[in-house]
């Protein structure tokens, strides 16, 4: 793989991350940070100002396209939440909300010139899924108790419940792995292409490819936050069952 | 009849990868040549065509489902999106497989 030189990772570098690290001791023979490092601390620091700065603009009378973009997303996302988690999506809703904006920007920044996208590194993708992994099973061990979470692995009967636990478990750990390397490979594979077709045909050929990414993007980034919510829903259907009886 | 000649094709197609090394063994007859095929190539084709098989399925299904049943259009999308990207991700860990090995 050929190593890419990216202007906002050049810039960022030079004047923001390569004095602080020669203030804290460090001498970097090149750039301080990769650039999905770079690409990750501004998307992160610009969604966190953006939602403080919107904030004041809200109002209930005369919503700007801002707002109405916001609330349709805020509206599309409990919906689902509530048809697939069952109860109280609102629960969940910083996590949900949060990922899909972060790796919807994500996604859509690599198609700017100069940027990259965060999420065609595996390490960022991984990131999101262990978050996941590790939230829906903080969420069912809360809401069931210990034992009880580790219980339901093991199925509907004792019979089998020896295999089936292994069976969920080996299940279970291949969720951030699936969740993660499809992220990764969507938009990897997207960039690759961009940057193939880049070289061969300057300027025309890859806007159809970019009007696929755009669709692809969003389609990831919205499965992946359908596929949080199935997993929490799936820690959390025991607590339901009882709650219904 | 032609469903018959198309697996004939596809079979000898399958078989004549398998010559290069056996040209090689049969002696200097012949002069030498290598048919040498990238293996991963291959690998990506055929992932490529199960996706694409599985995922025209899927939204045949779906195309299907609306048809009998226009009210239902947007829990079908759901699903057909959700499905083609379960799909989707099967080739896709074979073109990871490819990135790591090459």
């Amino acid at each position: 793989m050929e190593h890419h030189e990216f202007f906002i990772s050049t810039v960022f570098n030079r004047y923001i991350a390569n004095p602080i690290a020669e203030r804290l001791g460090f001498h970097p023979h090149h750039d301080a940070l990769p650039p999905h490092l770079v690409m990750v601390i501004l998307i992160s620091l610009g969604l966190i100002i953006f939602a403080l700065v919107v904030r004041r603009r809200f109002s209930v009378e005369r919503p700007g396209g801002i707002q109405q973009f916001l609330e349709l997303l805020t509206e599309g996302i409990l919906s689902l939440g509530q048809d697939i988690i069952g109860s109280h999506p609102r629960r969940f809703f910083p996590l949900l909300g949060g990922l899909f904006l972060y790796i919807l920007t994500g996604n859509l920044l690599g198609l700017f010139p100069g940027f990259m996208s965060p999420t065609s590194n595996l390490n960022v993708t991984a990131s999101c899924g262990v978050i996941v992994f590790l939230y829906y099973n903080y969420v069912g061990f809360r809401e069931n108790g210990f034992w009880k979470y580790m219980a339901h692995f093991a199925g509907p009967s004792l019979v089998i419940a020896p295999l089936l636990f292994v069976i969920e478990i080996i299940s279970h750990c291949a969720r951030p792995f699936s969740l993660s390397v499809r992220l990764f490979g969507n938009i990897f594979a997207e960039e690759l292409i961009l940057q193939t077709l880049n070289s061969l045909f300057p300027f025309l050929i890859s806007l159809p490819v970019m009007g696929l990414a755009l669709f692809a993007s969003t389609v990831q980034a919205f499965i992946f936050i359908v596929l949080t919510m199935v997993y929490l829903g799936g820690a959390l259907e025991h607590s339901h069952e009882e709650a219904d009886e | 009849m032609m469903r018959k000649c198309v697996l004939l094709l596809i079979s000898l197609g399958i078989i004549s990868l398998f010559v290069g090394p056996v040209l090689a063994q049969e002696g200097a007859a012949e002069p030498a040549r290598s048919l040498e095929v990238h293996w991963l190539a291959i690998a990506m084709g055929i992932a490529a065509a199960g996706c694409g098989i599985a995922q025209s399925r899927a939204v045949a299904g779906g195309c299907e489902g609306v048809s009998r049943n226009p009210g239902a259009v947007d829990t079908i999308r759901f699903f057909i999106i959700l499905g083609l990207a379960f799909i989707e991700f099967l080739a896709l860990l074979t073109f990871v497989v490819i990135l790591i090995l090459a």
